[in-house]
């Protein structure tokens, strides 16, 4: 019964997904069009004749609406076309690059940012008050205050130029260039998890069924394991969704700082150069990544709460 | 407040720590210090580097800005792709180490008397590096194929001299009739529409490279991917990933394989600055494309040896709107505005990068050429201000009566820091209340080409060629980045009869007749002229500064290091030999000891900074 429930859910979220999809383009389409200058204007401006071979070979001569249509067939197709700036590939290549190496570090940050954050969180609920909480949660407040722009530089240059134990940037699915990005993309989310977890803890600590696990004389370990882990983590969850999204995604400054081939400088980048192609492939993506994701927390909510019920509301 | 106070003294005391635990040698200043020196060069009797002080790994690492557009000459823009393409390729002419052009692929030439009809005679021995043998057609089906509608070329512009270029470009003429000639299998002829003496050199540029025939048709756009790609140059591409590296490998074809040292690049696009400074430190590069502006000084200190700053092709300068008041028919109150700036300042506490200040719009070091120089230029600056103060006047300003202006510029922390500068360098001396407008690039310039908002803009130029030309050539009537709306018959004039003289002397003299009647004008407020600035590795040798900044890769090769035992000493032979010899001991400490005074002064500034932060905070 509520297994059918979740998979009707399923379905039904997956099919918004196709017209939340269509307006994201539509506004992004239109809205990268609307900023002024093109992907061929720079300080050397080039002869009329030349400018028209362009134009004509990106098919910007056409009127706005047939360029609109043009490319809606070719989305349909998956087909982002070629990039704009960067000549020789097309932006499904590029995304096809840029996105593993995202994905990877976002990941892996994403993982290591789970298990320290939440294992910081109830290691500093169950000692709540005393000086150990606070130092905890001090540092924590500390990893969210400073941001990756000046952690990143300061890694580098203590363990890369200094120390030399690891590269100072660059890539090459090494694990040793992995290390510093992960852990700078990591710190300021260990610690939003960290806080988040050491409150929702501390408030299950505190209700009723706890008090009565306790009364029945089961060991401190196993009432957190068994009984308080789970709702804990709710909150966390709901923030991992997200959280995750914009990882995954790729961070532009992570990226600059490490010299990291992500997805997240595509982004800028093409914005800023008017790399209509490319901006419009990205953001399509990112679109697709966030609802996927918000999409998977729902289904993790509902497992872990029992107070949701997709076929009592269905 | 109390809470913050706590957090700053916890965050010190976190870096102290950091920092504590990188090393026990801990040498802020300064980590490449216990990197090994190279040897002196040896040079044999040819010129060449003797093979004895030669390391024996030949790679370089070379940074390289942003990432490559496309590795198709004919298609590619921008300084970074320009440099993996003169590894990659050779044109008809080339570039020595100081920038010279030389015989590349066409072993001399003839020009006609009238200067409009050049003759190649191609060398008889080339091969592609796919072993196939390169004659004269493929040059002929090369900037065919460049100046063809269909390639969609943004570097064609530079083709434009060549007879029917511009009729080609615009699809009225077929290629075929692009004034390129095959005379026999390793002769050929270009006919230019008129004189253009800078033309050798635009045909070693790589909108002029040649691109294998067959390759091309068999491959589509994907021919200049890796695998794909054959080229003529010294060197072939290995690999190419994205946003993360370009590797090259010698090419055992090309025709001076024997002299080229270098077995491996690496290009590494790098787009920020600092990255690029932190990984030439960490010894993962030879070569960086640039340096950010506020690292100068520190690297200035700490690594003299490898910073290299030379002039380059390029000027930077402010423009006035002369269709818009206050600067319509108003010189005198524009020439005060020229005048109120101390360029010394701006160079050596501004931008500090050892540009040169500036009165004129070309920049120097083009050969044979010498910018016009105004009177002011020889002025003190105090004579400056006293004269613009006068013609602040004339124009009919006043303290009571001060000019209201609009100084915009793209966004960019160098811009800006210009721009506040001579704002207050232009309220100190005459009282003109100027306005700071940043804008991002494109709409920047979109609004200086419509011409109706803006006062002083921003302006520049970084020319392609050697040739005084490309940077006159922008004022003339109704040219597309004539954002000035200058207009001066006299000017277009002399710069027709530039594009039809012939004598190399009598040209040189009409553009400086032409610069010298710009400048009368008004239109532009020169600053400086630009220098490249990067940091190479001392074992990088062989490349010499030049004004293009074109350094290829074919002409380098790294010395080996010093061993221990031979003068000098690494810190690396004191950790291999525990005991240490005594005549060694003292270098390190030394070292030790700088580095330390270094770092306090670092972490002192940043404390007082702190400080200073908290009573702003509580007051």
């Amino acid at each position: 019964m509520r297994q059918e429930g979740i998979i009707h859910h399923a379905t039904s979220r997956l099919l918004g997904l196709i017209p939340t999809l269509l307006v994201l383009i539509t506004i992004a389409f239109f809205m990268i069009r609307v900023a002024p200058g093109g992907p061929f204007d720079g300080e050397k401006i080039l002869p009329p004749e030349i400018r028209a071979n362009l134009d004509a070979k990106y098919h910007l001569d056409e009127p706005l609406m047939q360029q609109y249509f043009r490319y809606l067939g070719q989305i349909i197709t998956l087909d982002f076309g070629p990039s704009f700036q960067y000549k020789d590939w097309t932006v499904n290549e590029l995304i096809a690059q840029g996105f593993p190496v995202s994905l990877t570090v976002g990941g892996l940050a994403m993982l290591l940012a789970f298990f320290a954050g939440t294992s910081i969180g109830i290691a500093a609920a169950l000692r709540q008050n005393t000086a150990a909480d606070y130092s905890i949660m001090g540092v924590a407040m500390l990893g969210i205050s400073i941001p990756n722009f000046v952690v990143a530089p300061l890694l580098i240059l203590v363990l890369a130029v200094y120390a030399g134990w690891l590269p100072a940037g660059g890539w090459d699915w090494s694990i040793q260039r992995m290390i510093l990005p992960v852990i700078t993309l990591a710190l300021p989310v260990i610690a939003y998890v960290a806080r988040l977890t050491r409150g929702s803890m501390i408030e299950v600590l505190h209700s009723n069924y706890i008090r009565t696990a306790r009364a029945k004389g089961l060991p401190g370990h196993l009432v957190i394991r068994r009984h308080a882990l789970k709702p804990a983590l709710l909150p966390v969850i709901s923030f991992m969704g997200p959280a995750t999204a914009g990882l995954i995604t790729g961070s532009v400054v992570i990226e600059r700082i490490y010299s990291i081939p992500g997805l997240g400088s595509y982004f800028v980048q093409g914005a800023l150069n008017r790399d209509y192609t490319l901006v419009m492939g990205v953001v399509i993506f990112y679109g697709v990544i966030i609802i996927l994701l918000n999409f998977i927390v729902d289904i993790l909510y509902s497992w872990m709460n029992p107070r949701i019920r997709y076929d009592e509301v269905l | 407040m109390n809470f913050q106070r706590s957090l700053r003294v916890f965050l010190i005391a976190g870096l102290v720590l950091l920092a504590g635990c990188g090393d026990e040698n801990s040498d802020f200043g300064r980590p490449r210090e216990n990197r090994p020196e190279p040897v002196d060069l040896v040079l044999l009797e040819n010129g060449r580097p003797d093979p004895s002080v030669l390391a024996a790994e030949q790679v370089v690492h070379r940074g390289n800005g942003d990432e490559p557009q496309t590795l198709d000459p004919h298609r590619a823009e921008g300084v970074p792709t320009s440099h993996i393409l003169r590894d990659l390729f050779e044109g008809l002419t080339t570039e020595a180490p100081d920038g010279d052009v030389i015989p590349g692929a066409a072993t001399g030439w003839n020009i006609s008397r009238d200067a409009r009809t050049y003759t190649f005679y191609l060398r008889r021995d080339l091969v592609w590096s796919n072993g196939e043998p390169i004659k004269a057609e493929d040059f002929v089906y090369s900037l065919r194929r460049a100046a063809d509608p269909e390639t969609a070329s943004e570097s064609a512009v530079m083709l434009l001299p060549i007879l029917n270029a511009r009729e080609v470009l615009a699809g009225e003429l077929p290629a075929q009739e692009l004034g390129i000639s095959l005379l026999d299998e390793f002769t050929l002829q270009i006919t230019l529409t008129g004189p253009t003496p800078y033309f050798l050199g635009l045909l070693a540029s790589p909108v002029a490279y040649p691109v294998n025939r067959k390759n091309v048709e068999a491959f589509g756009e994907q021919f200049s991917r890796p695998g794909n790609l054959v080229s003529n140059g010294a060197f072939v591409l290995k690999s190419w990933n994205p946003r993360v590296s370009i590797e090259l490998e010698k090419n055992p074809l090309y025709r001076q394989a024997d002299q080229v040292i270098i077995e491996r690049v690496f290009y590494y696009p790098i787009e920020d600055l600092a990255a690029e400074v932190t990984m030439f430190r960490s010894g993962a590069l030879d070569w960086t494309a640039e340096v950010p502006n506020n690292q100068f000084k520190w690297l200035q200190r700490y690594y003299p040896d490898e910073l290299v700053v030379s002039p380059w092709m390029g000027s930077y300068f402010f423009g006035f709107n002369l269709l818009r008041e206050p600067f319509i028919e108003n010189p005198e109150l524009r020439q005060a505005l020229i005048l109120a700036i101390d360029r010394d300042v701006i160079t050596e506490k501004v931008t500090q990068f050892g540009e040169k200040p500036s009165f004129s719009l070309v920049p120097p070091g083009i050969e044979g050429y010498v910018p016009f120089a105004p009177d002011y230029a020889d002025w003190t600056q105090h004579q400056r201000n006293e004269a613009a103060r006068r013609l602040y006047e004339m124009a009919g300003y006043s303290a009571e009566n001060p000019l209201r202006v609009e100084i915009r510029y793209n966004t960019s922390e160098n811009h800006k820091k210009i721009a506040l500068a001579i704002a207050s360098m232009w309220k100190q001396q005459l009282g003109v209340i100027a306005t700071l407008v940043n804008e991002e690039f494109r709409v920047f310039l979109q609004n200086r080409e419509q011409k109706v908002i803006t006062q002083v803009f921003r302006a520049g130029w970084i020319s392609d060629y050697n040739d005084p030309y490309s940077f006159l050539e922008m004022f003339r009537t109704a040219h597309g980045r004539n954002d000035y709306g200058y207009s001066n018959s006299t000017f277009d004039a002399l710069l027709d009869e530039v594009g039809t003289e012939r004598v190399r002397a009598r040209r040189e003299r009409l553009m400086f007749e032409a610069e010298r009647e710009l400048l009368a004008d008004f239109v532009i407020i020169p600053v400086y002229s630009y220098v490249s600035k990067r940091l190479v590795d001392p074992h990088l040798r062989g490349w010499q500064d030049n004004v293009m900044d074109h350094h290829a890769s074919r002409y380098m090769f790294k010395l080996k290091s010093r061993q221990p035992g031979e003068q000098e000493e690494s810190s690396q032979a004191d950790s291999t030999s525990p005991a240490g010899t005594p005549g060694t001991s003292p270098a390190p400490a030394e070292g030790i000891q700088a580095g330390e005074s270094a770092f306090d002064d670092e972490h002192g500034q940043a404390t007082e900074a702190d400080e200073n932060a908290d009573e702003e905070g509580e007051s």
